[in-house]
């Protein structure tokens, strides 16, 4: 062809090719060919084949790195690097938006927001998730990272009408800008170390410093700043918990899953990579760290009475127990921050959908009042419910358990003790404040009669959250094998 | 450290200095006799209507993002045309995509009316 462009470049991007792609058609179609607002709902149909196509393109990528006996293929010059790391994350990306599209029709009916440009932002944020996991250079990453938090700034801020929707997509745009900024900064001094833009050349550059060098320190301090703000990590969680509760329930999901997922691949890509030599300095802050976003995400959790506040410190709290996983830093803990997303992914999405479908005319439904008697109304959502807060816990026999089993073990292999310690304590204090929930549902009276807002789709993605979750606890093998494949060395 | 850095250096002493010098030259050269009408925005010589910081509407914002795609996509058509011979199909391809890209949006931009003046 020529210099500028190999014949393996296209296939290592082939996936966001498609996102974006349909994101456009969906774009196009929302008015040229489906005018009447009836007819948006069959938008799913472009939302199913793009997700459709970026899989078969992650199976094809996988099936070429085996057919080669390669681990990792790069492209562009080494600006995408397609691993088994970035493949298993755009997975759970893949997974996460098509449950997310697939509960949204109704939900967004109600609201009477319901419009096609809703579908393409989520095949545009997911585009942008593609190159999080698997961009390995500053500017490819840091573009990736835009991608998905402009498009998540207009999601959350899509009940247009709704005053606590707008507040939260101001509070997220202007919080979000600040931490980029930081970001930038970060990366410009990796840049300034390096005199190049790439991972790999940044990693080098960083080993032949000392250790405790002025400005890798800055620059890890800064990068670490914007990092731990996308991930919900205290003390930069303060978005997390008005971003949850102002948005629409399904994009409240989706920013909690999807878009967590995508900042630990970041993360990971960036302490796994040029960071990587300098673990003795980041180790202690990490920790610091961690502990405080498990006792910020559990404590404050308790006093709410919000169930979407709730999760949302519950999800911050999730990231601190992630974080750990990074803190012991051996195969394990690495195996186990990928087993976690994936566990986290499928638990979390099934809570946020009950909640969802807590959402009826003229009932807001997100307070513990509204899920009150939910046992006696609809016992398949209340047991499903209860399943999926089980595993947020991480009581066995359930996902959630395997997940914190693994960050714990990784802990205690490498010596961090008293963080194991520390982790298991909180988890205590976690079943109190999910069995607030589970309270809520089994023991009290309803209080309204009102049916739940389901459509096939939520009934269906229900299953599937709540079977998958089941499955991974009781039958983890599969899965660990697949999580095995995102080893990052 | 580099020392391609050192003309920036300078740059950037020089535009701190020059307003600091010119503000306190002209403080310490002029007379000094205030009045009411020297204190007053100026505004080509016509008397100020009202106060910049009301409200104005929202289209101009509008109007304004539709400008900066445009003028984005301007910036990025002049590096090409420059290099167009060096770069040949390969270019052509990735101005196409950009373009196609940018079109998706105008559309969009002009069946939602934004460039309706309602």
């Amino acid at each position: 062809m020529s210099q500028f462009y190999t014949s393996t470049d296209h296939f290592t991007i082939i996936p966001a090719v498609m996102l974006a792609l349909f994101g456009c058609a969906i774009l196009l179609f929302d008015f040229l060919v489906f005018p009447d607002p009836r007819q948006r709902k069959y938008l799913l149909i472009f939302v199913a084949l793009a997700e459709g196509f970026t899989g078969y393109a992650l199976y094809r990528q996988t099936e070429w790195l085996t057919a080669n006996g390669q681990t990792s293929l790069t492209g562009f010059g080494g600006s995408v690097t397609v691993d088994g790391f970035g493949i298993f994350f755009n997975w759970i990306f893949v997974i996460a938006a098509m449950i997310v599209a697939v509960v949204s029709y109704k939900y967004l009916e109600i609201s009477g927001e319901h419009h096609g440009e809703y579908y393409g932002l989520i095949l545009f944020a997911q585009s942008g998730m593609y190159f999080l996991a698997t961009g390995t250079d500053l500017i490819t990453l840091f573009i990736g990272l835009e991608l998905m938090a402009l498009t998540f700034y207009v999601m959350v801020g899509f009940l247009r009408t709704d005053k606590r929707s707008n507040e939260a997509a101001i509070k997220y745009l202007l919080l979000g800008a600040f931490s980029s900024g930081f970001l930038v900064y970060g990366f410009s001094l990796m840049y300034g170390m390096a005199g190049s833009t790439k991972l790999a050349v940044v990693a080098e550059a960083i080993r032949q410093r000392p250790l405790w060098d002025p400005v890798v320190f800055l620059a890890l301090a800064t990068t670490s700043v914007g990092l731990l703000f996308k991930i919900s990590a205290a003390p930069f969680h303060m978005w997390a918990p008005d971003a949850y509760e102002g948005a629409p329930t399904t994009v409240t999901a989706y920013l909690a899953v999807a878009s967590k997922a995508a900042s630990i691949a970041f993360l990971l890509r960036i302490f796994m990579g040029p960071f990587w030599s300098a673990k003795e300095v980041w180790e202690p802050i990490l920790s610091v760290v961690a502990v405080l976003t498990m006792t910020v995400g559990n404590l404050a959790a308790i006093n709410q009475t919000n169930i979407k506040r709730l999760l949302a410190y519950s999800s911050i709290s999730h990231a601190g127990y992630m974080l750990l996983g990074l803190v012991a830093g051996n195969d394990t803990g690495i195996n186990g921050i990928a087993v976690y997303v994936m566990v986290y992914t499928f638990m979390n999405l099934g809570a946020f959908l009950v909640v969802v479908a807590l959402r009826r005319q003229n009932i807001i439904g997100e307070d513990l009042d509204d899920i009150a008697g939910l046992m006696s109304r609809s016992p398949g959502y209340a047991v499903l419910m209860l399943i999926f807060l089980l595993s947020l816990a991480g009581i066995p026999p359930t996902a959630g358990f395997l997940g914190k089993y693994y960050i714990f073990l990784s802990l205690i292999q490498t010596g961090h003790f008293t963080l194991a310690v520390i982790g298991t304590l909180y988890v205590a204090v976690a079943i109190y404040y999910y069995f607030k929930i589970v309270r809520s549902m089994f023991i009290r009276e309803s209080t309204e009669k009102a049916p739940m807002a389901t459509s096939a789709g939520l009934r269906l993605a229900l299953g599937v959250s709540g079977v998958l979750t089941l499955a991974i606890g009781v039958y983890p093998e599969p899965f660990l094998r697949l999580a095995q494949t995102s080893l990052l060395r | 450290m580099p020392s391609g850095y050192i003309p920036i250096l300078i740059f950037l002493a020089v535009a701190i200095s020059f307003p600091v010098v010119a503000i306190l030259a002209a403080k310490l050269i002029r007379p000094a006799a205030p009045s009411v009408i020297k204190l007053e925005a100026y505004e080509c010589g016509i008397k100020a209507a009202s106060d910049s910081r009301g409200r104005y509407t929202v289209r101009f914002y509008i109007i304004a993002i539709l400008f900066v795609i445009f003028d984005v996509e301007t910036i990025f058509l002049f590096p090409w045309a420059v290099r167009y011979r060096t770069l040949g199909w390969f270019g052509v391809a990735e101005v196409a995509v950009f373009l196609a890209i940018l079109i998706v949006g105008y559309i969009w931009a002009y069946k939602k009316g934004a460039l309706e003046w309602v």
